[in-house]
């Protein structure tokens, strides 16, 4: 009873990757995902890998969530708002889709008459200014279920300063419908900005019916299996949680299986010696890029799942640029190639697909100059590839406005889109001051090792580290992700003068609290880390910079706060981000925030390591002519996954395993590591 | 040695970066709300010799990308009389008649020399939340002259060898009520400029002096090239439109903007022959403004045209000197965003015509500059300043959206909890305006409500810059106009209305008093009655629009809750009139 299984459930596909800790031994899968009858499809899936019977865990890395958003296909929610603003929601921040262009428009996911305002108000410094009236609240509940309404969000002006009116309300909710979903904001985020906070609520009603019915589901299923082990979710922060909390603060799924993967990069990377390393998934759409520094991922504070849709929880920071396989070639009105936004997804797919489509997409251009093996297409659904299609797309949609031959079109559009994935990629690196001199570039997914040798030189990368499985990588990162529990809370103190007594206890206060959602996950760890960051700036600011308090929680219940040490911390923090610091200016502390992490057994990655029989000799696979800045190069062709430990690849070489291509450039070596990862360098 | 188009590709990529990071380093850094939060800044790299717009990032507010250019020049021709631009400077000023828009907007400009010879400029502008004047936050409705709305900074060197020349700061911190949000936003530009001229440097060390320079006139020879394939589409011939201003805020009479747009191949020519003289009041624009604000009407038009000096080379301009669209010093200019977005209506009026099926109906385009100021203590002054949303107007492809910004911006507005938290003043409503947006096959968005309460013991003062009160923003194809602007405050006698309608100097507000702005939708695209019954019904179940507007507008009649009276709506509609 060790056993652990990640499932991370896609579009397309459900990846698994189960490993029994006992033993150090894993297996790997892949079925399709069953839209709808996702419980199918996930037993399908675990079937693959032996099973539930012995599992001591599933954690699940799922976008139900980021769908049921994208799609607007969340439950039918009531707002309950101050008398005055139910409108915040649909207003926004006054802010439009586009920069350039007026059109567009804007739905809110609660409709203007499920939005109820009621007799209540706090002011800005917390004092109640006029209470609420339980009665009222009682009726709005009333009126909104009549309607049909699935989940109720409660979101106040001024909630996070006093939550007291908020929680009478939801008192009243709770009395008139005691199994209802019903979240308020206080409670969700209790931080100014009154759109982002009632965005977040909202959007979490929005997805708690939804998350609710669908965690049901499985663990209805599971349980029909005589499932006896934990089943956990991946957050957007890449720390896993209950599916008790889950049901409660479904919001911070919405980024759940993208985030896994970054988790399970970072461990990779850190095991394979590269603390610094920049991810890159390339899928059919699109380019997902992050950045992990000393191996720790890059977290942003907010992030807008589509126009108007803010769900501001920290999230592990994925950049997404409209770039993939899919991602459509062509010229433009003043003669510049281009290469996506626009893609022929999956359906109809690349011209080579034979689905319909006749404008050619990176995919085709990767086929054309041989980089892809139309015999062998990745995935499993589809026999063969149709190359001549492909080349004469890039031959009359390119080539010929161009004056180019097809080959040297399907060159042109490889380095269009290796352009835009280095801009993405300096996006996150360069143009925050990291050297990229530090950084290797980790591709996963099936086509993202395709372009590794291009992005290393045009960003100027030191190495490529392709992970040994690259398609199961965020199954993997849900057996491998911490617990992880997050609060926020606005306080507004100023440095001067601060009660270091009072901020001492309401951080340890906070801390223990975390320290206890992690305690009570029912996951096995070796211990919790509770750590604080506060958000800063010079008095007059709006804007903040995060700052990482130097305190630690004690057993006697206090964190040791210091004001000189929150403010030589600020102004590190302060000085890394601008070039001047303000000292004539006096320092406050708008948010704190509390994380708690609980570490969970570290994996020995060598267990994925190539089996001591294999040989070089068993991997090749001959020979295809591949094209290189414009030379045909009789290339070597081998099995990946058959290739030793230490075994050494002189470029030009593809690498062919059942879910991913890798290209290795000329001039460039790959090597197989300790840890069967290949690592690619400057010969 | 001509560039291939890939490598082209990637350095206007990086270029493209180089801005937005700089757009984004003042936008956190900066202290005022209005860059802080609405992003009224802009930042750029400009060309050596003509100060023409190279490269603008993502995030500026749009008016900057063609006035800044103007701005570039000015610097160029300051520091020629002094023996040319030098290493390690950077120069400051926020003249509205050399560099565009108005005394708020201090510009920063400094040149990047690369081994001794100057290779291009890079600016920072930002608008800062008050320079002086007679009204706190300069939006002075009464100034008759410029010297009544603040105070005014020819072009000088902030920064010499790097260093802040402090007899500078010292001027500057002077001459406004709010000396640390200035000095604050002062550095926030500097950190912006710091870091862009760094990462310039490293893009030059890379690809190398002549390569960059090469791309930047390829780029600006592309958006000419784009820019004229746009006009070309449109049938040759002159298109004339009107709109006009409420009033000057010194005389109660409508200012009339006149356009003549004439398209010839792939050659426009933007006439302003027959606009109002410049005017008493602070509405005046000076030329480089006009030309800045049509360059914002045409990107709005052609989004995919790129944002350089190049696709403005296929445009001729006629602006009369001496006219409300080509003033000169002293003028007032403050209320400038009122002008040039009616400019921009004028523009795409006449577009409409050329081109009705991509029409776009008006949208609110008014910012409603309103600020209440008080006393914190015996010498502290408190100044709340901001501007308000509207509704965009209806397209072909669907309705207006709700409670945008306007075209000359992409700020998003400060959370009310936001100026709580800063300022003694207490929001009582925060709400969508039904029946503003114009009527329409797609309806016009709707514009907003907002109604403070002062909330400091000692009371306060209002001032409001708005328009659109008299002349509502236009519907087109058939499609109608929105409700017009109104603004209200609370005096001991009950509720009053100012007498130019949008234009308040200094009205007393007592503890407790209330404002109320209530802000136009966008114009209607389309015939009304054409709307499908059921989405007007949702509308009226929405509270978009009322019962009677449905009946009026829309020729639908619905009930309260969204039910259709279906054979009273055929009869309606069928007799023609309501």
């Amino acid at each position: 009873m060790s056993a652990i299984v990640g499932v991370d459930v896609g579009g397309t596909f459900t990846d698994l990757f189960a490993l029994d800790p006992a033993t150090g031994t894993f297996r790997t899968g892949k079925v399709p995902s069953r839209r709808g009858d996702e419980a199918a499809g996930f037993l399908d899936g675990l079937d693959t890998v032996g099973g539930v019977g012995g599992l001591a865990a599933v954690v699940h890395g799922t976008t139900v969530g980021t769908n049921a958003l994208l799609e607007r296909k969340g439950a039918r929610i009531g707002l309950i708002a101050t008398r005055g603003f139910r409108d915040v929601l649909e207003m926004r921040r006054r802010d439009r889709p586009h920069t350039w262009g007026l059109w567009g428009d804007f739905v809110p996911v609660v409709d203007r008459d499920l939005r109820v305002e009621v007799d209540e108000r706090t002011r800005a410094d917390g004092t109640v200014l006029l209470p609420v009236d339980p009665a009222q609240v009682a009726e709005a509940g009333r009126a909104l279920r009549a309607r049909g309404v699935e989940a109720i969000a409660v979101a106040f002006i001024n909630a996070y300063a006093n939550p007291a009116n908020e929680r009478a309300a939801m008192a009243a909710l709770r009395a008139l419908w005691p199994e209802g979903h019903l979240c308020c904001s206080s409670d969700i985020l209790p931080e100014i900005r009154e759109f982002e906070r009632t965005s977040t609520t909202a959007l979490n009603a929005y997805l708690q019916p939804v998350v609710g019915a669908y965690l049901g589901r499985l663990e209805a299923a599971l349980d029909q299996r005589r499932f006896r082990g934990a089943f956990h979710i991946v957050q957007s922060n890449g720390g896993v949680m209950s599916t008790a909390m889950a049901r409660r603060l479904p919001v911070r799924t919405a980024l759940s299986g993208p985030a896994a993967g970054v988790i399970a990069a970072a461990a990779i990377a850190r095991a394979a010696g590269f603390p610094d390393v920049i991810t890159g998934d390339l899928g059919g759409t699109s380019f997902d890029v992050s950045l992990i520094a000393d191996g720790q991922p890059a977290f942003a504070a907010q992030a807008s799942i589509d126009f108007g849709l803010v769900i501001r929880t920290p999230m592990v920071e994925i950049t997404t640029i409209g770039a993939g396989g899919g991602s459509i070639a062509r010229v433009d009105a003043g003669g510049l190639l281009q290469v996506g936004p626009e893609s022929a997804g999956s359906v109809p797919g690349p011209v080579c697909y034979g689905g319909g489509n006749d404008r050619p997409t990176l995919t085709d251009a990767n086929l054309v100059l041989g980089r892809i093996n139309a015999d062998r297409p990745i995935g499993g659904a589809l026999a063969r590839l149709d190359v001549d299609a492909a080349r004469e797309a890039i031959a009359r949609h390119i080539g010929a406005p161009l004056g180019l031959d097809a080959l040297a079109a399907a060159e042109a559009i490889v380095r269009v889109a290796n352009a835009r994935m280095a801009g993405a990629i300096r996006l996150l690196s360069i143009e925050r001051g990291h050297d990229p001199a530090r950084f290797a570039l980790m591709p996963f997914g099936g086509g993202g090792a395709l372009h590794a040798g291009a992005l290393m030189r045009e960003v100027g990368l030191k190495a490529t580290l392709v992970p040994r499985f690259p398609g199961v990588t965020s199954a993997l990162g849900c057996v491998l992700a911490d617990l992880r529990h997050d609060q926020v809370q606005t306080v507004n103190l100023m440095l001067d003068g601060l009660d270091a007594a009072a901020l001492d206890a309401r951080l340890a206060a906070a801390g223990a609290e975390a320290r206890g959602v992690i305690e009570r996950a029912g996951l096995p760890i070796e211990g919790v880390e509770v750590r604080f960051e506060a958000d800063m700036h010079y008095l007059g600011q709006t804007h903040t910079v995060a700052v990482p308090l130097p305190f630690r929680l004690t057993s006697g219940g206090t964190v040791g706060v210091h004001a000189e040490a929150i403010r030589s911390a600020f102004e590190a923090a302060y000085s890394a981000a601008f070039s001047r610091l303000l000292p004539e200016i006096p320092i406050r502390i708008a948010n704190l925030r509390t994380i708690a992490i609980g570490r969970r057994p570290p994996l020995d990655l060598a267990s994925l390591a190539p089996p001591p029989g294999a040989s070089r000799a068993a991997a090749e696979r001959g020979t295809r002519p591949v094209w290189f800045d414009g030379t045909a190069h009789e290339t070597a062709v081998w099995s990946r996954l058959d290739l030793p430990v230490a075994a050494e690849i002189l470029g030009p070489a593809i690498l062919e395993q059942p879910d991913a291509t890798i290209v290795v450039d000329p001039g460039l070596m790959a090597r197989v590591d300790r840890l069967g990862n290949l690592v690619i360098t400057r010969a | 040695m001509s560039l291939d188009p890939v490598t082209l590709a990637v350095l206007k990529g990086r270029l493209e970066q180089i801005a937005d990071e700089m757009d984004a380093t003042l936008a956190r850094s900066a202290f005022n709300p209005i860059i802080a939060e609405a992003r009224d800044l802009s930042h750029g790299l400009y060309h050596a010799e003509t100060g023409e717009t190279l490269v603008q990032g993502h995030a500026g507010l749009p008016i900057f990308v063609g006035a800044t250019a103007f701005a570039v020049r000015a610097v160029i021709a300051a520091a020629a009389q002094e023996g040319g631009a030098r290493p390690g400077e950077t120069w400051i000023f926020n003249d509205p008649y050399d560099g565009g828009t108005h005394l708020n907007d201090f510009r920063l400009v400094r040149p990047v020399f690369r081994q001794g010879r100057l290779f291009c400029w890079i600016a920072s502008v930002g608008h800062w939340l008050d320079i002086g004047g007679n009204v706190p936050g300069g939006y002075n409705p009464r100034a008759t002259d410029a010297h009544q709305e603040g105070v005014r900074i020819p072009p000088v060197r902030l920064m010499r060898e790097g260093m802040v020349d402090p007899a500078i700061v010292a001027i500057l911190q002077a001459n406004t009520r709010v000396p640390l949000s200035n000095w604050g936003d002062l550095n926030g530009q500097i950190n912006a400029l710091d870091l862009g001229e760094r990462r310039l440097h490293a893009l030059l060390d890379e690809a190398g002096e002549e390569v960059v320079a090469e791309a930047l006139a390829a780029l600006s020879a592309r958006a000419e090239a784009l820019m004229r394939s746009e006009i070309a589409r449109l049938p040759d011939g002159t298109y004339a439109a009107e709109d006009f201003l409420d009033n000057d805020g010194i005389a109660d009479a409508p200012l009339p903007i006149r356009l003549a747009m004439t398209i010839a191949g792939d050659a426009m020519t933007l006439d302003f022959t027959g606009s109002a003289p410049a005017c008493a009041g602070p509405l005046n624009i000076s030329r480089a403004t006009t030309i800045a604000c049509c360059y914002v009407a045409l990107k709005h038009l052609f989004p995919e045209v790129p944002a350089n000096g190049g696709c403005l080379a296929p445009i001729r301009f006629v602006v009369p000197e001496g006219s409300l669209l080509a003033a000169n010093a002293p003028k007032p200019v403050a209320g400038y965003t009122e002008t040039i977005l009616r400019v921009i209506d004028t523009v795409f009026r006449a577009f409409a015509q050329a081109a009705p099926a991509r029409a776009t109906a008006g949208p609110f385009a008014t910012i409603n500059a309103l600020s209440i100021s008080g006393w914190r203590e015996a010498a502290t002054r408190w100044v709340m300043f901001c501007f308000f949303g509207g509704g965009l107007g209806g397209n072909p492809e669907s309705d207006g959206l709700n409670h945008g910004n306007n075209p000359i911006s992409t700020a998003t507005i400060p959370p009310l909890e936001i100026l709580e938290a800063a300022y003694p003043v207490r929001f009582t409503q925060w709400a969508l305006r039904p029946d503003s947006g114009g009527p329409g096959l797609h309806r016009g968005g709707l514009g907003a409500i907002y109604e403070i309460a002062v909330d400091d013991p000692r009371g306060a003062e209002a001032f409001l810059l708005g328009e659109r009160g008299r002349f509502p923003p236009f519907g087109v194809n058939g499609g109608g106009n929105a409700a017009p602007n109104r603004f209200g405050y609370e005096t001991e006698s009950g509720w009053e209305s100012p007498p130019m309608v949008s234009k308040v100097f200094g009205v007393r507000l007592a503890p407790g008093a209330r404002v109320r702005l209530e802000t136009p939708g966008g114009g209607g695209w389309g015939e009304a009655r054409a709307r499908d019954p059921a989405r007007v019904a949702r509308d009226v179940r929405l509270g978009y629009v009322s019962v009677e507007a449905a009946r009026r507008d829309y020729a639908v009649v619905v009930s309260a809750d969204g039910t259709v009276d279906a054979a009273a709506t055929a009869a309606l509609r069928e007799g023609g009139a309501a």
